[in-house]
């Protein structure tokens, strides 16, 4: 039960010029699950380190309930970090990596191998305690070092790419897994990942950062509803960027007029709006009219490219509504006012 | 690998082994011969008369042997567990982190192993005198510690280059000191670098001759240098016994260490694996 604080972390490792982490703030509540988001190389694992007492940054501060940790040695801070590649002992059974950290606070020994069990049954593992951690597979060793992470109750749980080693159908699993054992216990927690559905799916909060600068920090949904900048947008798949001229609830691009929300910005900018939330027909608002340049037929979906006037977009449709349309073909659309977004250059 | 060779290549690797095995053995047998012989001379294909006496000698309290033994098994030990000491965080140094003046560093340390001791050790001897420790067992171990290191240091570092600290990091994450994060983590991983590295150092230490001699100034007779007496008065048969013995500390370690020996044993590759 802690919240976590980031304030104006900066981490410049010697003989960089660059900072690998420039000034990052956060506020993360109590018993939250926050994602770092970012590409790799973008300061994610640096930050995490950072409030493990892994390494020291350059400046800054990181507050667990208001008081900093900075001078607190990592074994003391109450946080435990999970790694990427799991990090288990590979001298030691599986039962001994998971009590590690029991042992470490010299809890004694029947209550331990009392703790262990209860753990292995929590992460659907019962069976496998006296197994050497290179005979199991890589959701086993994961769930392992997720049971050695949670058996010390950490007031903060650090989890670094915690899917990304993972076969699609072990990360629906795991991911599930985290999600109801971190409500479970209402630990605070952090995770790092390239990976913007990992994120989404996981996570109550996100934190996007590019180029170790934090670019937002919202509930999954603003991020694709309403980013703050073009590379957010890209980051999150957006594709439709149109220069134009906000104001009075208007925006003027040069195929026509299209009505904004009354939350959208003013002034010269880029209209943005989802492929997905393009829809097909005309309404009473933001009617269009388009020419089918390209169609890319995906499965579970089909990705129309229209040219607009000048302009190229990205429409994804529905297969169905989609197969009769051809390239070449003229095609009705319209724009709902609360899909379209505006962001100031 | 086994069952699908040629038989040219079982062939050479049986005449290879039964060579290097009879280059090995057969200069012991006559040492063997010698310690169970009264009288054997040319052109006696085996000793006329065979006697238990030098044997009886060496385990005798005025020969001096046992205790020489005792003190040749205390020196080496201590050697042993100095190398240790010093070569485990030298050989982290040197396999784990990039520094200015490394390569220097790597070249000072194989120095020992390249330089004759002798061309040294008058160097020392008067640097010991000044401090005191000419003539003690104390002077002697610390002189052991030349030409053990460099195997010591040279082992860990191709240990610690294929190391990954962070385990570690996860140790003290989960709660563990720095103490008892070398005791549980990091100690069990490095261990087979640091038993065939403490192997080499030992028997270095229990071979040594001249630096023992030089800096022991006579007063402290190990092992090689009682050994060194008898051959020289020419009493070959308790040379052959004394020789047994000595020997014998070198094929018991071989044993109980041989599989840590093998190829595929980090431990054994050295700076090659940094």
């Amino acid at each position: 039960m802690t919240h976590v604080s980031l304030q104006k972390l900066t981490k410049v490792y010697p003989g960089a010029t660059e900072p690998s982490l420039d000034r990052l703030s956060l506020e993360i509540p109590t018993g939250e699950l926050t994602a770092l988001l970012g590409p790799s190389g973008c300061g994610k694992t640096t930050t995490m380190k950072m409030i493990a007492g892994l390494l020291a940054p350059t400046s800054g501060d990181v507050t667990f309930d208001g008081r900093s940790v900075l001078k607190d040695k990592p074994e003391h801070r109450g946080v435990v970090m999970v790694f990427q590649n799991y990090l288990l002992f590979p001298y030691m059974s599986v039962a001994d990596n998971i009590g590690f950290g029991l042992k470490m606070r010299k809890v004694d020994k029947p209550q331990i191998e009392k703790r262990v069990a209860e753990m292995l049954e929590l992460v659907k593992l019962p069976d496998l305690g006296k197994r050497k951690p290179a005979e199991l597979s890589g959701g086993q060793q994961q769930r392992v070092a997720l049971a050695r992470a949670l058996i010390v109750q950490p007031n903060v749980l650090l989890l670094d790419e915690p899917l990304s080693n993972l076969d699609a159908h072990l990360r629906f699993e795991m991911r599930d897994l985290i999600r109801s054992l971190q409500q479970e216990m209402g630990i605070t927690t952090i995770f790092v990942t390239h990976d913007q559905e990992e994120a989404v799916v996981l996570a109550d909060r996100v934190a996007l950062i590019l180029d170790g600068c934090m670019k937002q920090y919202d509930r999954a949904d603003v991020f694709y509803k309403r980013p703050v900048d073009e590379a957010t947008a890209r980051f999150f798949g957006g594709q439709n960027f149109i220069q134009g001229v906000a104001g009075n609830g208007v925006f003027e691009a040069a195929f026509g007029h299209l009505e904004l929300p009354a939350e959208a910005a003013s002034g010269v900018g880029k209209l943005t709006f989802r492929p997905e939330n393009i829809r097909l027909g005309s309404a009473d608002r933001n009617t269009l009219e388009a020419t089918i340049a390209e169609k890319i037929y995906l499965g579970t979906q089909t990705r129309l490219k229209l040219q607009l006037g000048e302009e190229t977009i990205d429409l994804i449709a529905n297969p169905n509504d989609a197969e009769h349309l051809q390239p070449g073909n003229a095609l009705t659309i319209n724009l709902p006012p609360e899909a379209l977004w505006v962001l100031q250059s | 690998m086994v069952g699908r060779e040629s038989i040219g290549i079982r062939s050479f690797r049986f005449l290879t082994g039964a060579l290097l095995i009879i280059w090995l053995v057969l200069p012991l047998i006559p040492l063997a011969i010698w310690s169970f012989a009264r009288g054997w001379f040319f052109p006696s294909l085996l000793p006329k008369t065979w006697s238990m006496k030098a044997w009886e000698y060496t385990f005798s309290d005025t020969a001096g042997v046992i205790d020489s033994l005792w003190l040749t098994v205390g020196i080496s030990l201590a050697a042993t567990l100095l190398s240790i000491l010093v070569g485990v965080p030298a050989g982290r140094a040197l396999g784990m982190y990039k520094f200015r003046g490394k390569e220097f560093v790597e070249l000072l340390i194989l120095a020992p192993i390249i330089v004759p001791g002798i061309a040294v050790v008058l160097g020392i001897h008067s640097v010991f005198i000044s401090m005191g420790l000419n003539n003690t067992v104390s002077g002697v171990i610390l002189v052991h510690l030349i030409p053990t290191l460099p195997y010591m240091v040279l082992v860990m570092a191709g240990i610690f280059a294929n190391y990954d600290p962070a385990f570690e990091a996860q140790a003290r994450s989960l709660g563990a000191s720095p103490l008892k994060t070398f005791w549980y983590v990091t100690l069990p991983a490095i261990m087979p670098g640091i038993i065939v590295g403490g192997l080499f150092a030992f028997l270095v230490s229990w071979s040594q001759y001249i630096l023992t001699l030089l800096i022991g100034g006579g007063r402290v007779v190990t092992l090689p240098l009682l050994l060194f007496n008898f051959a020289t008065s020419g009493r070959n048969d308790i040379t052959g016994a004394i020789g047994m013995i000595y020997i014998l500390p070198g094929i018991i370690i071989l044993l109980l260490t041989a599989r840590h020996l093998s190829g595929r044993s980090g431990a054994v590759g050295g700076f090659g694996q940094i």
